[in-house]
């Protein structure tokens, strides 16, 4: 009797282990189902045995989703030099705030990971390492790529990348034009209102849809606010603040009014378009002008596609400041962190790593191959069109805007301009709506970060 | 086989017991612990008291969002019941084809919340166009009416199965009597049939109002709580407040306010069935 209930109780508790080790083992998969690259990467990493596990491992959260692949193949073949493990996950596209925080509570945490500037790093600070004096510090361009808070160096800038009007030369030719016509805000309204003008005859629009779903609508709320809080900050001498004047807002209207009533749809229909619509509107030809940056470029060059020759991306022009002089929107919402709470041997492995990747000549080749221009010494040129426009502006001793979008107080913020923009083009609240939204919601989510 | 039973119940509870404790109730416990701390991760957390039950109203979001979720709710209940009622007298009349369609109308509810959600956006934006009114999300009350017009298609057929097994569980000589005695239809449906449901009546309420009030995935498909918040339930403003703001003590008020939340939901649940439990009759 007795040895039946020893019996019974163990195949209770065996029934229960199970269970439990059935959870972790498909968690375990799930895992390595998303990292089908990395998985024969750690792989090989174990066989190569113990002194590897020794020096430590880096895990790197990887805030890219179109460079998955691109940073896998180099994890790999970083790990078949040293022998050191490189995990690579990747967050889904706007789930990396998400994933980040229920990772770092794991005990095998990141090691690498990013944020998008001071306002994301205000969340994070506690957990960064000070890269201050390590080799991947030393090897920056300039100072100002590095993330600061304080003296200490938490963050550093991987990748700078520059948006604008991406434009299709081949119909800008058919409309009677060229790039150099558009020099300005008047110029290119003149253009964009010639071709809504004629677009029957012409047979495409000026510009693709201003999509305000959520997979397009930060080119709008974020990207493209960009501009008046760049002006604000420039003539009040600042670079960051708690309370928006909204000194630009209308040239912000007036630029928006111009995608939305020269585009390819009826301003009411902008709230259910997407990123994928406005993109294909302009692959197939359908408009001249894309709002859009360097990352773009894979999606619109290659077989099938248009070729370097027919693409190329002009300064957003908003009728401000010295519009002769204006380059692109160039800069970063990219910053690389190193975990401090890893263990010692893992933080120096991390640390090994970007190293080779910003300075090493793989690293530094894949690097440019996957379209960036890393601000490290030993960069690569990248053949990226758009940041060759980008160089050639530069050069041409234009300034480029640079990105203070990274200092909008939260995402709230971001939302709420959203909303009020997509109201404001479908015609169900106005503009004031906007500036309400801009300023006081400024205010108000500035104060909540405070709270 | 009693005492087999008495004998070996471990065998039989341990496991789920044990599945329970770990993937419910220590998570459970954790939240509310959470709810009085500042943190990042959960590995990492400073105690802060009341402060954040303090600051759960400071964005004037938490009361809107508290605000439309009890509307919402109200109108789902009662739509809901009242339609999967009347779907369920007319699927007990043993008329033909009453097997196929009890089986469509419960159909809805075997797709996935956010996949509803995003067909019937694409859905109602098409027949939104068509009409030349706003789209869903630009307008609360067609996002609203959306939501509930969802809920409804999704929730019916359940309720439905319900209900009917009810209807059907009404012993016929009770309305046999009934009708000897001269009652008419409506006097048997109020007098007999609908007291004799109303354990399945207490049921569906309770389902239907946790429900509504809990409801997410929905609500996230189907408009994001857009325009500016104006269709943004409980559920979603909670999340909202965890991940779309900036600080670290957003994560603890955004905890709190789930606290609160749980706490709404069992005093509405308990209310509702203490209210439905006095209306049940014994046959």
């Amino acid at each position: 009797m007795n040895a039946k209930k020893i019996l019974s109780l163990s195949m209770a508790s065996a029934m229960a282990a199970a269970l439990l080790a059935g959870c972790g083992s498909t968690a375990a998969a799930s895992s390595t189902a998303e990292s089908t690259g990395t998985a024969a990467a750690s792989s090989t990493a174990e066989s190569t045995g113990t002194a590897a596990a020794a020096a430590g491992k880096v895990y790197y959260l990887n805030f890219k989703p179109e460079q998955d692949e691109d940073w896998k193949a180099l994890a790999a073949k970083y790990t078949e030099q040293t022998g050191v493990p490189v995990e690579v996950v990747t967050a889904a596209s706007g789930q990396y705030e998400t994933t980040l925080m229920s990772e770092m509570a794991k005990s095998d945490a990141p090691t690498l990971f990013q944020v998008n500037g001071p306002v994301g790093l205000a969340n994070w600070k506690d957990y960064c390492y000070d890269l201050t004096g390590t080799p991947v510090a030393g090897e920056l361009t300039s100072d100002a790529y590095a993330l600061k808070d304080g003296d200490a160096t938490l963050g550093i800038a991987y990748v700078i990348e520059s948006y604008g009007i991406i434009t299709n030369k081949t119909l800008l030719e058919k409309a009677g034009y060229t790039v150099d016509d558009i020099q300005s805000f008047a110029d290119l309204k003149k253009v964009a209102e010639d071709i809504t003008a004629r677009k029957d005859e012409l047979g495409f629009d000026a510009f693709t849809s201003a999509g305000m779903d959520g997979s397009s609508d930060w080119r709008f709320k974020t990207h493209l606010a960009n501009l008046p809080i760049y002006f604000e900050y420039q003539e009040d001498g600042i670079s960051s603040t708690d309370a928006i004047k909204g000194s630009y807002l209308d040239n912000y209207k007036n630029i928006f009014d111009l995608y939305i009533n020269n585009a390819t749809c009826d301003p009411k229909e902008l709230a259910g378009k997407t990123g994928d619509d406005s993109r294909n509107e302009f692959l197939a030809g359908e408009a001249v002008f894309f709002q859009n940056g360097s990352w773009e470029y894979n999606n619109l060059v290659g077989d099938g596609k248009f070729s370097d020759d027919d693409v190329t991306m002009i300064p957003i022009y908003v009728g401000a400041g010295d519009e002769a002089n204006q380059g692109l929107c160039t800069g970063t919402e990219n910053f690389w962190c190193v975990n401090k709470e890893a263990p010692e041997e893992d933080i120096q492995a991390t640390l090994d790593f970007i190293y080779w990747c910003v300075s090493s000549e793989e690293g530094t080749k894949a690097m440019a191959d996957m379209g960036f221009v890393i601000p490290f010494k030993a960069a690569q040129e990248s053949n990226n069109v758009f940041v060759k426009a980008d160089t050639e502006l530069t050069a041409a001793g234009k300034t480029p805007v640079s990105w203070n979008f990274t200092t909008m107080p939260s995402e709230e913020w971001k939302n709420g301009v959203g909303s009020a923009l997509t109201a404001y083009a479908a015609g169900t609240g106005d503009w004031n709506g906007v500036v309400t939204a801009f300023v006081d919601g400024w205010a108000t989510e500035a104060a909540l970060n405070a709270a | 086989m009693e005492k087999a039973i008495k004998k070996y119940w471990p065998v039989f509870v341990l496991p789920t017991l044990a599945a329970f404790l770990i993937g419910f109730i220590w998570p459970f416990i954790w939240g509310i612990g959470l709810s009085f701390c500042k943190f990042t991760t959960v590995k990492n957390v400073e105690f802060v008291g009341l402060s954040n039950y303090l600051n759960v109203w400071k964005d004037a979001t938490f009361l809107h969002a508290f605000g439309f979720t009890t509307v919402f709710t109200i109108v789902s209940t009662v739509l809901i019941n009242v339609l999967a009622f009347l779907l369920a007298m007319l699927l007990t009349r043993h008329m033909r084809g009453t097997n196929v369609f009890r089986t469509v109308f419960f159909m809805p509810n075997l797709i996935g919340g956010v996949v509803l959600g995003y067909i019937w956006q694409i859905l109602l934006n098409g027949v939104l166009s068509l009409l030349e009114k706003p789209l869903l999300s630009l307008n609360a009350t067609y996002g609203f009416w959306g939501i509930v017009i969802l809920m409804c298609w999704q929730q019916i057929g359940y309720m439905m199965i319900i209900y009917i097994a009810g209807l059907q569980n009404v012993p016929p000589d009770l309305i046999e009597a009934a009708r000897i005695d001269g009652a008419s239809n409506s006097q048997i449906l109020f007098k007999i049939k609908i007291p004799m449901v109303m354990p399945s009546i207490t049921i569906c309420t309770f389902l239907t109002l946790t429900n509504s009030f809990k409801l997410y995935d929905q609500n996230l498909s189907l408009t994001n709580g857009e325009p500016a918040k104006a269709t943004q339930m409980l559920a979603l403003n909670i999340t909202d407040t965890f991940y779309a703001r900036s600080g670290a003590q957003w994560k603890g008020i955004g905890q709190a306010k789930a606290v609160v939340f749980f706490l709404a939901v069992i005093a509405l649940a308990l209310v509702q069935l203490r209210f439905t439990r006095s209306k049940e009759v014994q046959a």
